[in-house]
């Protein structure tokens, strides 16, 4: 249980770290390591080199204006989850942040390395999804931003090119009269989900739902998002909706659950979910 | 016959040599220096290369939370950091709770009284985890302590013993704070 040998660069300013990743575009970039050293004790994964951002300060940021809340790719999960104005801007991020493994890990875990880690089973990735949220990724040949759709490729794989760093992520705010909640299912508490699930639901003028969205965790290889509004109908019929995503998911069955079960538990998740976060958006609304 | 088998080590070991790098950092409030691999995880580094073997290593992917310390005032599984990414900063072990003469701290006491250990093995990390958790909410309520050791697992106990350690080490700390300004 100790890691395989690696080459090793600390470097301490975003320019360094991306000329140290252009020079071995297969190294791995390590911010928490909360993911990536298991890998590495377990001899899961075995990188030529490691560029460890700990020391560069730039990335430790968190911004949080009207529009969203902009997270730095060296801010804690435990600094985002404080963040009160970020959960004023953003409700969903402190909710989901709950979930994520432990306090301790949460102490050194960090938000875009999770997106980065790009598990399925993972909370972040299913939040930035449904909110149609955004990763800036940087090289030494520029930097571009990549909606949340494209940024999902496959389990554990996210649309970085080689040489590339995600150095923040974005979470855009909630639009009026909007509210969101979180749950998912695990067989422990701080374990990977078996099915989770974001909900999101706006309101109109009159009250009605004008948009209902869910993203889900767990149940496909990269996060799901799924609208809900025209299942849901104006007046938010959530049973009905909750039936339209069991009849759509098509869940993947392993060790921890099998398919069926799987689908069973997002209809219920998704029910559940949905009325809380239409709950939120009508308290909103009559504010 | 002795100088023979020396030469045959140290072919092997140049076979194996990798880059090393020196790290410096604080630990329980003495300066220590290392020349360690990269792949030195913070928990080795402190066991084998500083003699600190109180903090104890059980599963080495940050399940147990057997590993937990301090890393400038917060709790953080020490098998999952690199020691060169622990370079510079200031790290507190079971070893560095105690007062210096030796007084068990409030949260010590309080695993002591209420049989909150039994063969030990998780103590370290609980005492670690539970000396932050009280830092930070002195007050914790029942589902409070339940989250904050959630991460933390113990084998013998049944954990009755370990949450009636945490609100008996509340009051400690309470009480020691009024006499303080008594």
């Amino acid at each position: 249980m100790k890691p395989p040998p690696f080459g090793y660069r600390a470097p301490v300013t975003l320019d360094e770290a991306l000329d140290a990743l252009a020079a071995r575009p297969s190294g791995k970039v390590l911010a928490g390591g909360q993911s990536l050293i298991p890998l590495l004790n377990m001899r899961l994964a075995a990188p030529p080199e490691l560029v460890d951002i700990n020391r560069v300060a730039e990335l430790d940021t968190l911004h949080v204006g009207d529009g969203g809340v902009r997270v730095g790719a060296l801010a804690r999960h435990t600094r985002v989850e404080r963040s009160a104005a970020a959960a004023a801007v953003q409700p969903l991020l402190r909710r989901a942040l709950r979930h994520v493994a432990h306090p301790v890990i949460r102490n050194r875990g960090t938000v875009v390395g999770s997106l980065a880690h790009a598990d399925p089973a993972a909370e972040l990735p299913a939040v930035l999804a449904v909110l149609d949220g955004t990763v800036d990724a940087a090289s030494t040949r520029g930097r571009r931003t990549i909606p949340a759709a494209d940024f999902f490729v496959g389990p554990l794989e996210p649309a970085l090119e080689p040489g590339e760093l995600a150095v923040s992520a974005y979470f855009p705010a909630a639009p009026p009269r909007t509210g969101t909640a979180f749950m998912e299912t695990a067989r422990r508490h701080g374990d990977y989900a078996i099915a989770g699930v974001a909900a999101v639901v706006t309101l109109d003028d009159d009250l009605r739902v004008s948009a209902a969205r869910a993203g889900y965790l767990g149940i496909s290889a990269t996060p799901l998002v799924l609208d809900l509004t025209g299942a849901a109908g104006p007046h938010g019929d959530w049973t009905a909706a909750a039936a339209h995503v069991r009849d759509t998911v098509d869940p993947v069955a392993d060790i921890h659950a099998g398919a069926a079960y799987r689908r069973h538990l997002t209809g219920v998740l998704t029910e559940r979910a949905l009325k809380r976060a239409a709950a939120e958006a009508l308290r909103k609304a009559e504010d | 016959m002795g100088e023979a088998r020396e030469d045959t080590r140290e072919d092997t070991f140049e076979d194996t040599r990798e880059d090393t790098f020196d790290v410096a950092l604080t630990v329980n409030g003495a300066h220590r220096t290392a020349r360690v691999p990269a792949r030195r995880l913070l928990s080795d580094l402190l066991r084998h290369d500083l003699g600190l073997t109180g903090t104890h290593v059980g599963c080495e992917h940050g399940v147990c939370g057997c590993c937990t310390v301090l890393l400038d005032g917060d709790p953080v599984r020490s098998c999952l950091m690199l020691a060169v990414t622990a370079s510079g900063h200031e790290v507190t072990t079971v070893e560095g709770l105690a007062a210096p003469d030796g007084t068990p701290s409030p949260v010590q006491r309080a695993f002591r009284e209420c049989h909150g250990l039994q063969c030990g093995f998780c103590t370290p990390g609980f005492l670690c985890t539970v000396t932050a958790l009280l830092r930070e909410t002195p007050r914790p309520t029942q589902d409070q302590v339940l989250e904050g050791i959630s991460g933390n697992l113990c084998r013998c106990t049944g954990y009755q013993n370990i949450v009636a350690s945490v609100h008996r080490a509340a009051d400690l700390i309470a009480r020691s704070a009024e006499e303080g300004e008594a």
